[in-house]
């Protein structure tokens, strides 16, 4: 990816962190502990990783509406994943990420890239993302 | 901060500007922890109240019969917490999953109206005709409080158009297709194949009950990201396949057999062999998404003046409102008598509720099916109505006479 990559920003923010590549669409209600950060959808095939601290890639988002919520509550319980980088756009992230710098002040980039881009990400890739939703592997 | 968020919903749904709407259902009442109170406190701090007729989702408990509740004190207190916030916004305590049902809170074809719980989008969307997209969790309140939502998707009549069709195939016997068995059904096979696009199906008697397409659609919305589908002859978009596409062409038709229709109904039981008449069950949940009056009806139809057998729990969900008009008719004291329980505001998959058992748990419920063995970890058999009910009275999955022909 060389200098980096630029992406649409659906929430704003920096940050950095390892890549998990998600093999599946990932619903956050029903599928994050809210409480540690980690993937409690038994049909998952990542079931028991945790998104805590990492740039989380993935094409979709799956389910439910209150994704949003468990976001800003992971954002409030200090387990949520530095950044979010998909393949489509996503309201219910985008909106869950806003309303957690809303009412505690950090951010969790959600960007979207474009499909081969998103594809050139690694898993366990340093990822920093910088205001704007300029993505670079470092 | 309302209208920060509705303008980023713009942005990200990329419309150019904001309509007006006419009302809104709320599904941000439901508990998932501090973060959803923290935010309704922000919103009451900055003086906020909607500006547009409200009706509210279930929340995490039955504030009518808050004994039902079998779990932490704490949960329930926060969960009442967050209803009550709500309230004081503005918002109308229905507290229900199908606002379509309470006479008050039915939008009319056409309206813009911003709907959250995606049960009632699709109902909104396909059987009222009314227009939503699928709004979730902060966004819902925020349309409500500015009155605005993003120009997109659903509310433009070119994004209702069906780009799928989905044709029961010369093999699905017409009992079946007259029977409420297939409906919850078609709804798993219709999410899986559309996703989220619009599909029609094509094939079904015209003139559907509104029960029955509730039933398709919630479980569309359970397997799939289903927001709207058409039927042909039965949602107001589709008095032809013509008019559900819009005099263009599908993307797709696909035949669906009576083949993948059994493989959607076995898999909706989780108990070996799929329920076969004589299982001993030790629950019957039925009422989702919440029963209407039609259904309560049924079910005293179906009870015939037996109760449950002793030792099964018989639950109902139901909205208040509903039991309100269940209370003047006398309905629902009859049913309490034979030893049906009677749950408002919430959802026996959400609140812990039902009495704990060893045995299987039986719905009628296509998306009870899909979420309550994750949620509250039941083994679940699936069937109609009055196998439901039947079942109950004898302790022991009864089956009706099949519609299914033989396998």
């Amino acid at each position: 990816m060389g200098g980096g990559v630029r992406g649409r920003v659906l929430a704003d923010g920096a940050a950095e962190g390892r890549a998990l590549v998600l093999d599946e669409p990932l619903s956050f209600w029903g599928g994050v502990d809210p409480g540690s950060g980690a993937i409690i959808d038994a049909r998952h095939p990542q079931l028991g990783a945790s998104v805590n601290g990492r740039v989380l890639v993935m094409q979709a988002v799956r389910g439910s509406s209150s994704s949003s919520s468990v976001l800003a509550e992971t954002v409030r319980a200090g387990c949520a994943p530095a950044a979010v980088l998909l393949g489509e756009p996503d309201l219910i992230l985008s909106v869950g990420a806003v309303v957690a710098e809303e009412l505690y002040g950090t951010r969790v980039p959600v960007i979207q890239l474009r499909a081969g881009d998103l594809a050139a990400i690694p898993d366990g890739a340093a990822v920093s993302i910088s205001d704007g939703g300029e993505v670079t592997i470092r | 901060m309302a209208m920060r968020l509705v303008v980023r919903a713009a942005e990200v749904l990329g419309a150019e500007r904001l309509i007006p709407i006419t009302r809104a259902h709320v599904d941000s009442c439901l508990y998932h922890g501090e973060a959803t109170v923290d935010f309704v406190e922000r919103l009451i701090d900055g003086g906020a109240q909607v500006t547009v007729p409200t009706t509210l989702n279930v929340g995490a408990l039955d504030l009518l019969h808050p004994e039902l509740w079998r779990g932490d004190p704490r949960t329930a207190e926060r969960g009442r917490l967050l209803m009550d916030h709500y309230r004081s916004l503005g918002c109308q305590p229905t507290y229900t999953c199908a606002p379509y049902q309470l006479p008050f809170a039915r939008p009319a074809f056409g309206e813009q109206v911003a709907w959250a719980e995606s049960n009632a989008i699709v109902f909104c969307n396909s059987v009222l005709g009314a227009r939503t997209e699928r709004y979730g969790d902060f966004t819902d309140i925020a349309c409500a409080i500015t009155g605005r939502v993003p120009d997109a998707g659903l509310h433009r009549t070119e994004a209702r158009r069906a780009v799928l069709v989905l044709r029961l195939g010369d093999d699905v016997p017409a009992d079946l297709r007259d029977s409420d068995a297939l409906y919850p059904v078609i709804g798993i096979v219709l999410g899986r194949r559309a996703g989220s696009r619009v599909a029609v199906i094509d094939g079904l008697p015209p003139a559907a009950s509104e029960d029955r397409l509730k039933a398709i659609g919630a479980a569309a919305a359970s397997s799939g990201a289903v927001a709207m589908f058409h039927a042909v002859g039965s949602t107001p978009e589709a008095p032809t396949l013509d008019a559900a596409l819009q005099g263009g062409e599908p993307e797709e038709v696909v035949v669906i057999g009576l083949a993948e229709l059994r493989a959607a109904r076995d898999e909706l039981s989780t108990v070996a062999g799929g329920g076969v008449p004589g299982t001993p069950i030790g629950t019957v949940s039925v009422g989702t998404p919440h029963a209407s009056l039609d259904e309560l009806r049924a079910i005293e139809r179906e009870l015939a003046g037996a109760g449950p057998a002793p030792g099964v729990e018989l639950l109902v969900s139901t909205a208040r409102s509903l039991l309100a008009d269940a209370e003047e008719e006398g309905l629902a004291r009859r049913l309490r008598a034979l030893g049906v329980e009677l749950l408002v505001d919430t959802c026996s998959y959400i609140a812990p509720v039902l009495r704990p058992s060893p045995l299987p748990a039986m719905t009628d419920s296509g998306k009870w099916a899909f979420y309550a063995p994750g949620n509250i970890g039941v083994e679940v058999v699936f069937g109609t109505l009055r196998e439901c009910i039947r079942s109950a009275v004898t302790g022991r999955v009864w089956r009706d006479a099949d519609p299914w022909g033989a396998a």
